[in-house]
């Protein structure tokens, strides 16, 4: 039943989410059954909620802010408010909650489909969508429902994912208007058209009709490059349980690394054209992209390595020297 | 209004960045810069500047043509500086690296025997496909930066303390 703004109301174990013009309120009881609350802009909780839903709760950790968030175990997802907020903790106004995955993946995808009216799309930069308030006023099922696109071996193989162009409504984003749209030159001899092949990455990002949303272009066994254009913030806080790496390839992004368990501060990663920077296992991370930049998320897909997390063997640190 | 400005960096113009410790190791951050790398490794040195566990992203000058490499599994080239030409044949007998598994690229003696599969040229921005089991070389006219997906193998460099910030 929808409340008096034309928004539903959703629970899922001791938590319950509500939305108003505004704000997402996210209520739960503690261990020794104390009511306890917290709030979000409406906007910031969809752009985040967006990405967990999409990512399948991602690697790791995906904070929506310093209170709440998620943490996936492949199978099952934990839901927490205060657990890896060092005041709260401390304070024991903590929860945390497991859920199986598709349990959790239903209740946010409602959720998602209900509180985002029709002219917001959370995936897409602040500057280039409709605004996140006011009372409930339609959906945008196609844009919170994109799939996301995923190449078997390389963008481009004749039934890989394909380029992207006007036809296939992947227009230049406005701030790569200047980005080179050449192609390379491919000379194949008869017989090895599908084994000779390149194409413009570069071309291929500037087309990108969404942010903070990575695509695979090309997989090595279980490495996959997952470019990805960034504007604005980084609308989710990512605590990875592995190290990941990030390769800048235009312009620059700004990053926050605190500690993954306390948001205690760590270090700032200032990354310009041509850095590379990984991000320790034991942070938790947050970008800033002035203008649409392009960054390569280097991910180690390995199915295997989910068990050397779970047993702790996982390295926190990408290489010693 | 200013038109957006896309900064790309080149071997001879980039503006590197930086981590700032707070309550850290900056080692940890394991930070470098590919035009950096470039600019001091030798024509064709594969210089490891990113890796995870076996997998490996490496820097590479390409300048002049390279010696004739093979791997047992797909790589992936991108040109970020300069022009780069790959060629490609398709190997007349398998080497024993691949029978064996052996991960990363290794060197050919002399010339590769096989049929000529083709060429690419790429630009900056272009990716090119280095597809398992064909022998491949990388020719530039001039100084140019590759940045190579694949596995780590016997020809990859590490020189961390000589490519990352250290303090």
């Amino acid at each position: 039943m929808s409340n008096a703004h034309g928004y539903n109301h959703f629970t899922l174990g001791h938590f319950s989410f509500s939305r108003d013009e505004y704000f997402a309120h996210i209520n739960w009881t503690t261990l020794d059954e104390r009511p306890m609350s917290h709030t979000m802009d409406v906007g910031n909780f969809l752009r985040a909620l967006m990405r967990d839903v999409a990512w399948g709760f991602f690697y790791g950790w995906v904070n929506f802010d310093e209170v709440i968030g998620t943490v996936n175990h492949y199978g099952t997802v934990e839901l927490y408010a205060g657990s890896f907020n060092g005041s709260m903790k401390d304070a024991g106004v903590d929860r945390m909650e497991s859920f199986s995955t598709d349990d959790i993946r239903q209740l946010f995808e409602k959720m998602l489909a209900d509180w985002t009216n029709e002219e917001f799309d959370p995936f897409a930069a602040p500057q280039e969508t409709g605004s996140p308030y006011g009372p409930k006023c339609g959906s945008n099922i196609p844009a919170i429902t994109r799939a996301r696109e995923l190449a078997s071996r390389c963008v481009g193989l004749q039934g890989d994912l394909a380029l992207r162009t006007d036809e296939g409504g992947s227009p230049i984003n406005r701030a790569f208007a200047d980005v080179p749209q050449d192609a390379p030159e491919v000379h194949p001899e008869p017989g090895f058209e599908d084994q000779v092949h390149a194409f413009n990455l570069f071309a291929f990002l500037s087309r990108s009709q969404v942010t903070w949303n990575p695509s695979f272009t090309s997989v090595v066994k279980n490495s996959f490059m997952c470019p990805t254009t960034e504007e604005h913030i980084l609308p989710i806080i990512h605590g990875n349980d592995r190290v990941e790496w990030f390769f800048q390839m235009c312009d620059e992004i700004h990053w926050n690394s605190d500690h993954k368990e306390t948001g205690q501060p760590l270090a700032r990663v200032i990354m310009k054209a041509g850095d590379m920077a990984a991000m320790p296992a034991y942070c938790r991370h947050r970008g800033y992209s002035p203008k649409r930049s392009m960054l390569l998320v280097w991910e180690n897909g390995d199915p295997d390595l989910v068990n050397d997390i779970k047993e702790g063997k996982a390295p926190q640190v990408p290489v010693s020297f | 209004m200013a038109p957006y400005q896309t900064r790309f960096g080149s071997i001879d113009n980039f503006e590197k960045g930086r981590v700032e410790p707070i309550n850290d190791d900056v080692r940890n951050y394991a930070f470098s810069n590919c035009f950096e790398i470039a600019k001091n490794s030798k024509p064709y040195e594969k210089v490891v500047f990113g890796q995870n566990m076996e997998y490996v992203l490496e820097t590479i000058r390409a300048e002049g043509n390279s010696d004739w490499y093979t791997c047992a599994h797909d790589e992936f080239a991108l040109c970020m500086d300069g022009e780069v030409e790959i060629h490609l044949v398709e190997l007349k007998n398998v080497p024993l690296s691949h029978s064996e598994g052996k991960e990363g690229a290794v060197l050919i003696e002399g010339e590769p025997e096989g049929q000529r599969m083709g060429w690419v040229k790429l630009g900056r921005g272009h990716q090119g496909m280095l597809p398992a089991g064909s022998a491949y070389q990388f020719r530039s006219n001039r100084p140019s930066v590759i940045i190579l997906q694949t596995c780590k193998g016997e020809l990859s460099i590490e020189r961390w303390e000589e490519i990352c910030q250290t303090v």
